[in-house]
Order: structure tokens, then C-alpha cells, then sequence
């Protein structure tokens, strides 16, 4: 059982990382960083259930949190980001460069 | 040779034990008149005159004082304070040698503070060169009445300091600022000398004061650090005293206003070397020693060397200058001739302070009345305008051409007798000088105050003001009396045996008929008919001819100043050439070839910086790969 939990853990984990490298759309993005986070919180959720204890499990709770925190901010940003540039395309935001 | 110099004993009390009033009074006015600025233009010159006149009746005081005691006590050391813990203790030597220098230095320099009123009258910096003046004097007074070669040698850069700044006293114009450089210049080197021939003396002896060196030199001392010491004093000497080789700076020293000619570079400061090397006559005088073989020859060559400039000059000042070089030159060779000379040769360098100090005034105020034009070819004639400056400028110049009983003739005499005693090359070829002496001297006279007018259009000559000519008068009477008062019965050489040496017993007796003595006087009466001749009688061409080729010589200062250009000034500028070429290309190219390095490399590296979040969060992925990548491989080892 573990296994199987673990390598739908990996794939979720590597659709989000892909998603993150190759999509253009900030909400995309967004979404696919979700998706990591909530890829690492299943493997957490799986080794807790296999050693038995909590601690995995009160982690994958922090990391919600800290997502959820994160959401707020970071759609703060992306909906500034858009009104002031009519895009939601993280290719467009690169100013902050050379 | 036996000493019969005497021991210097402490003192205090007594207007001796306050002897440093008379470097404070000075003192004070230049700091006066320096810091208070404007608000002492009104009255600052009278304060610089009083404070030069205070420092005189001091030295007065301090000199009756002395000749109460009796001659084996007049050696007096007041102490002041610890200026060097354990290496010297700052105070003042007033003996015969310093208070004759006292009071010359504060007489004349007061004379010359009263003539300054009435000369620099329309000079809007009057007070500033009051206060530059009051500077030289407590300088000057402290070279000479120190008891240590470090507070000789504050003063000696005192002085230096006093005559570049009134040399450029007129600074807005380029010729007396690059003279003022000049002649700071070349005192350096002379200074140079000085500062490390005071090393030698400590490290040889462990002591910089007079009075310990006295005692230890007499114990008998190595020869070759004597002789070190020695040369090394001679060439301090020779930059002060603007002496070969490094005479360049003093002719054009003239271009600062001529009170300065008169005070610094004529009557006192250039008469420092002399007093150098009486003071420390016994580093010149192990028996047969080098150094003092050096001085006379020094000496001789200076005063023909000074003696030829003077016959070709058309500037009345610089042929002045000329003239003192020659004279200083004179009184070297009397001071390289040891006890013997010292008297006439400070004798002389006294008797020249009044002779020399009444012309170089006398030529200020010709100048003063002929809108300051210096060149003789368009003087002439001015006899009967100027009655007062012509007499006194012409007994000054029968002082100075030895004219029989006055001043000049004494002293001048006994250099040249003394001279040919004891060297008898040195000593015709200072006969041949005092020869000279009476052409270029005559020259002047018949140029500036005889023959026809040549005067420029718009010259009104006039008599100068009293505050002008009683300090000439009074010189004037100096030159007159005060050579026969010194020399016969030898009251100068008994004064002085007790500080500088010299058997009271063997005062010399001044004996005019003798073969130099004469030979000397049909020398000068030549010079002088000679001069009649070519610039009395005859018409004086008011454009310089061209002259021979000893005419073009004596014009350019025997090429002194081509002689210092070619050997020092160009290699010196191609030295720096090449330094700043190495900055330039080495040093410069090292540092900025390194920025340059990292500027570019780090121009290619910030391209990374690309601004897409994309590759940012690739390179997370990949550094993360690689760690976790590390971590495994560290795992399975």
C-alpha cells in the first residue's frame, strides 16, 4: 500500500514541478506549486501511517497552513501584477533583472 | 695648539639670566601682528619697530652686563627648559661670539624696521611684512644665541622661513614667487648638510650642546668623523651663505622688497654660515684638518666668483648681490683660517652688516625716488637730487673698497693679511678680489650718481623722508668709525679669544705697510680709475651692449644656474618622467587591469540574473536534484 501512495506522491510532486517550469499563466503556476505542496503532504501523511505515530500528520497541518497563508499573498500579488500590466503571464513580470 | 677658549659657566639672574626676552619680543610682535590681522593695520608697523627696538635695548643691557664680568667669565649658559628629555635641554650661550652677532642683528635690524616705515609707506601689506620681519629677527636671534645645534638649527630654518616669505613678498608677480621657491630650494640642500652633520655630532659624541662639546673635543677625537662633521657643516654654511656651489639663490633673492636685501640677504641672515663655522671652530681645527682647508678655498672662489658677477650687473640690486656674496666670501676665508682670522672675519662680517645694509637702503631709497626702476643705465646724475643717499651710499662704498680708515678697510685688510700668512695662493687671489672690488663698486657709483641723466620720461627723482635717511645716516657713521674701533689695538680679537679661541697675547697689531697691504690698495686705485674711464667720463650707453664673452659670463652668473639646470634639474625631471611613466604604466596598469578583470567578468556572470521565475525555479530543481543526488551517493559509501 505504501508503495502505491508513494508513487502517486512522486507524480503529483513532478506534474506541479513541470507545471511550475513550463506554464505561463501565474495562477497555473500557482496551482502547481500548490499541487507540490500537497504531493510532499501525502508522502508525510503515508510514512506517518506507516510508522504509526503523529508527527507526519501534524506536519501535512503546518503545510496547509503555510499554504493557505501563502495563497493569500501570493494572489494579492498576481491580481496587483495584473491590473497594473493587463497579464498574468510570469514571463511579462521580469524587470528585476540585469 | 693651545686653547685659550674659556669655560662656559651656568648663570642666572640679571638681564643675562632674561636674555630670552630678546627672542620674545620679536616674537610676540610677528604673532600680533599675524593673528590680530586688519585691526593692527593702523599701528602695526610702530609695534614691529618697538618690539625690534626692545629687543635691542635688551641686547644692550646684556652686553654691559657681560663686559662687567671678567674675560674668563664671559661665557655665560642660562637654561630654559628640558626641550628633549635626555637629549636636550633648550637655553642660550650669551658669550662675546653670540652678543657681537646680538647686537648687529638687533642695531640694524632696528634701523632697517624704521627705514621699512617710510619705504613701504604705500604698500597695502606693510603690516604683514612687519610681522614677517619681527619673525626674522626672533629667528635670527635664536640661531645665534642658542647653546645647542638644535636650537641653532630651529633658528637657521627660521630664518629660512622669514626669507622665502619676504623674498615673495610680492608674490603677485611670477619672478619673486619662483625666486622665493628658489631660494628655499637650495637652502634645503644646504640644510641637509647641517641636519645630518648634527647626526654625526651625536652619534660621535652623544651630545648636541656647545658647552659639552667643548669639554669633550679637547679630550681629542677621531679624524675621520671630525673631518665628516666638518664638510657636512660647510655645506649648511655654503646654502646660507649663499657660498659655491650653492650660491644660485641670492641674486635672485633681490626681487623681495629692499629692506629684506638690505636686513636678510646682505647685513644678517646670509652671515649665519660665517657664525656656523666660527662656532664650531673646533670641528675645523684637529691639527690639519681637511674641512677647514676646504672653507678657505670655499671662500676664495666665492669671493672672485661674487666679485666677477657684481662687474656685469646692470641691476643696482643684484650687483649689490654680487657684491655680498663676495664679501661673505671674504669673511669664509677668514673663518677657514681659525683663531687667527675669526676676529677680522666677524669683524668684517660687522663692519659689512653697516657698510653693506647703508648701500642696499641707499639703493631702496634711489629707487624709491625714481618710480623703482633698478637699472643703473637709466640712473645717472642723481648727486644732486638725492645729496643725503648719495653721500651716505658713498661712504659706504669707500667702506666696502677699503679706502683707507674706513670701516671696510681694517677688516677687509686683515682677512687679506692674515690670508696670505697662512695661505699665501688663497690669499693674492683675495688681494686680486679686493681689486675687483673697487671696479665694480666704482661702476655703480659713477653709473647711479655721476655723469649725464639717462633717466625714463616720467622719472621725478626726489630726496627720500627723514624715517628714511636717518637710518642711512646712521649706518653711514657705522661704516665710518667702526673698522679702526675693532681692529686697531685689537679690541674685537681680545673680546672674542675668550669663545672662540686665540691667545689675548697675540692680538694682532695693524701694521698698513705692508707688501699685500700696499698691493691691495694699488689694486683697488686701478679698479677704481679703470671704472672712471669706462663709466665716469665716458658716455654709459643706456642699452646694455653686448659685450665680450667674460661680459656674457659674468651676465649670466658664470652659468651657475645653467650648471644647476643641466646636472640637477634635467636629470632630475627626466627621474620623474620615468617614475611617472612606471605610475602609469606598471602601477596604474597592475590596478587597473585587476578591476578591469572583475568589472568584465562580472558583467558576464550577472547575465544569469535573467528575470523569468522560470529559470529560477529550474535552478532550484536542479540544485535540489543535486543535492539530493550528493546525499544519496553519501549514503551508499
Amino acid at each position: 500500500m505504501t508503495t502505491h501512495y508513494l508513487v502517486l506522491s512522486g507524480l503529483l510532486f513532478a506534474i506541479g514541478a513541470m507545471g511550475v517550469l513550463i506554464r505561463r499563466n501565474a495562477i497555473v503556476v500557482f496551482m502547481c506549486v500548490e499541487l507540490m505542496l500537497n504531493a510532499c503532504n501525502l508522502a508525510f501523511v503515508t510514512f506517518a501511517r506507516q510508522v504509526g505515530n503523529l508527527e507526519g500528520q501534524i506536519i501535512a497541518f503546518f503545510v496547509m497552513v503555510v499554504a493557505a497563508a501563502e495563497v493569500v499573498v501570493g494572489l494579492a500579488i498576481i491580481v496587483t501584477i495584473f491590473r497594473t500590466r493587463r497579464s498574468a503571464s510570469v514571463d511579462d513580470a521580469n524587470l528585476l533583472k540585469y | 695648539m693651545e686653547s685659550h677658549i674659556a669655560e662656559i659657566t651656568q648663570h642666572t639672574g640679571g638681564v643675562i639670566g632674561s636674555a630670552w626676552l630678546m627672542i620674545a619680543f620679536p616674537l610676540l610682535g610677528a604673532l600680533i601682528l599675524l593673528t590680530l590681522g586688519r585691526f593692527t593695520n593702523r599701528w602695526g608697523h610702530l609695534l614691529g619697530v618697538a618690539m625690534s627696538l626692545a629687543s635691542f635695548v635688551v641686547a644692550v643691557l646684556a652686553f654691559f652686563e657681560l663686559i662687567g664680568f671678567g674675560e674668563e667669565q664671559r661665557r655665560k649658559a642660562v637654561e630654559l627648559y628640558d626641550f628633549i628629555p635626555g637629549m636636550v635641554k633648550m637655553g642660550l650661550l650669551i658669550d662675546p661670539l653670540s652678543i657681537s652677532f646680538a647686537l648687529l642683528i638687533t642695531g640694524v635690524g632696528s634701523l632697517i624696521h624704521i627705514y621699512s616705515i617710510g619705504y613701504m609707506a604705500h604698500d597695502e601689506h606693510r603690516r604683514r611684512f612687519f610681522a614677517y620681519l619681527n619673525l626674522f629677527v626672533a629667528a635670527m636671534l635664536l640661531l645665534v644665541l642658542a647653546d645647542n645645534y638644535v636650537g641653532l638649527f630651529i633658528g637657521w630654518e627660521g630664518v629660512g622661513l622669514a626669507s622665502y616669505l619676504l623674498i615673495g613678498f610680492w608674490q603677485f608677480k611670477p619672478s619673486a614667487a619662483t625666486a622665493a621657491k628658489k631660494a628655499f630650494v637650495v637652502n634645503r640642500v644646504g640644510d641637509f648638510g647641517l641636519l645630518v652633520g648634527m647626526f654625526v655630532i651625536w652619534t660621535t659624541f652623544g651630545t648636541l650642546t656647545f658647552k659639552n662639546l667643548g669639554e669633550q673635543i679637547t679630550a681629542g677625537q677621531t679624524n675621520g668623523a671630525m673631518l665628516a662633521i666638518g664638510l657636512l657643516l660647510l655645506l649648511g654654511a655654503c646654502g646660507k651663505s649663499a657660498q659655491l656651489p650653492l650660491q644660485s639663490w641670492l641674486l635672485d633673492a633681490m626681487e623681495g622688497p629692499t629692506p629684506v636685501s638690505a636686513l636678510i640677504h646682505a647685513a644678517t641672515m646670509v652671515t649665519a654660515g660665517v657664525y656656523l663655522v666660527v662656532r664650531s671652530g673646533a670641528f675645523f681645527f684637529p691639527e690639519g684638518s681637511g674641512a677647514a682647508l676646504a672653507v678657505t678655498i670655499v671662500g676664495a672662489a666665492t669671493l672672485l666668483a661674487g666679485a666677477i658677477i657684481g662687474c656685469a650687473k646692470d641691476d643696482i640690486k643684484k650687483g649689490l648681490a654680487g657684491s655680498t656674496m663676495s664679501q661673505i666670501g671674504y669673511m669664509m676665508l677668514g673663518a677657514g683660517l681659525g683663531p687667527a682670522g675669526y676676529a677680522f672675519a666677524i669683524g668684517h662680517l660687522i663692519t659689512h652688516g653697516f657698510f653693506k645694509a647703508d648701500m642696499f637702503l641707499g639703493a631702496g631709497s634711489v629707487m624709491h625716488g625714481m618710480n623703482d626702476e633698478v637699472d643703473m643705465r637709466k640712473y645717472g646724475a642723481l648727486r644732486k637730487v638725492m645729496p643725503i643717499t648719495f653721500v651716505t651710499f658713498f661712504i659706504g662704498y669707500l667702506a666696502i673698497i677699503g679706502f683707507p680708515l674706513l670701516s671696510g678697510y681694517f677688516t677687509k685688510d686683515g682677512i687679506i693679511e692674515t690670508a696670505v700668512h697662512h695661505q699665501p695662493i688663497l690669499g693674492w687671489l683675495a688681494v686680486l678680489g679686493a681689486g675687483i672690488t673697487g671696479f665694480y663698486m666704482s661702476r655703480m657709483v659713477f653709473m647711479t650718481f655721476f655723469g649725464q641723466k639717462r633717466w625714463a620720461e616720467d622719472a621725478h627723482p626726489h630726496e627720500s623722508p627723514l624715517v628714511m635717511t636717518i637710518p642711512l645716516m646712521i649706518l653711514s657713521l657705522g661704516s665710518l668709525g667702526l673698522g679702526a674701533y675693532l681692529v686697531l689695538n685689537g679690541t674685537l680679537y681680545r673680546f672674542l679669544s675668550p669663545a672662540v679661541g686665540g691667545d689675548p697675547a697675540d692680538a694682532p697689531h695693524f701694521d698698513p705697510f705692508t707688501t699685500p697691504g700696499l698691493a691691495t690698495l694699488a689694486l683697488v686705485a686701478v679698479g677704481v680709475g679703470i671704472a672712471w674711464m669706462k663709466y665716469g667720463r665716458a658716455e654709459v650707453p643706456a642699452v646694455q651692449p653686448r659685450g665680450s664673452f667674460l661680459t656674457t659670463f659674468a651676465r649670466r652668473d658664470l652659468y651657475g644656474d645653467a650648471l644647476n639646470e643641466s646636472l640637477f634639474m634635467r636629470p632630475g625631471q627626466w627621474l620623474t618622467r620615468l617614475a611617472v611613466f612606471f605610475d602609469n604604466r606598471g602601477i596604474d596598469g597592475l590596478v587597473n587591469g585587476l578591476a578591469a578583470g572583475i568589472g568584465g567578468s562580472s558583467g558576464r556572470l550577472r547575465r544569469i540574473q535573467t528575470g523569468f521565475a522560470r529559470t529560477y525555479a529550474l535552478s532550484i530543481l536542479i540544485g535540489a536534484a543535486l543535492l539530493t543526488g550528493a546525499l544519496l551517493l553519501v549514503g551508499t559509501i
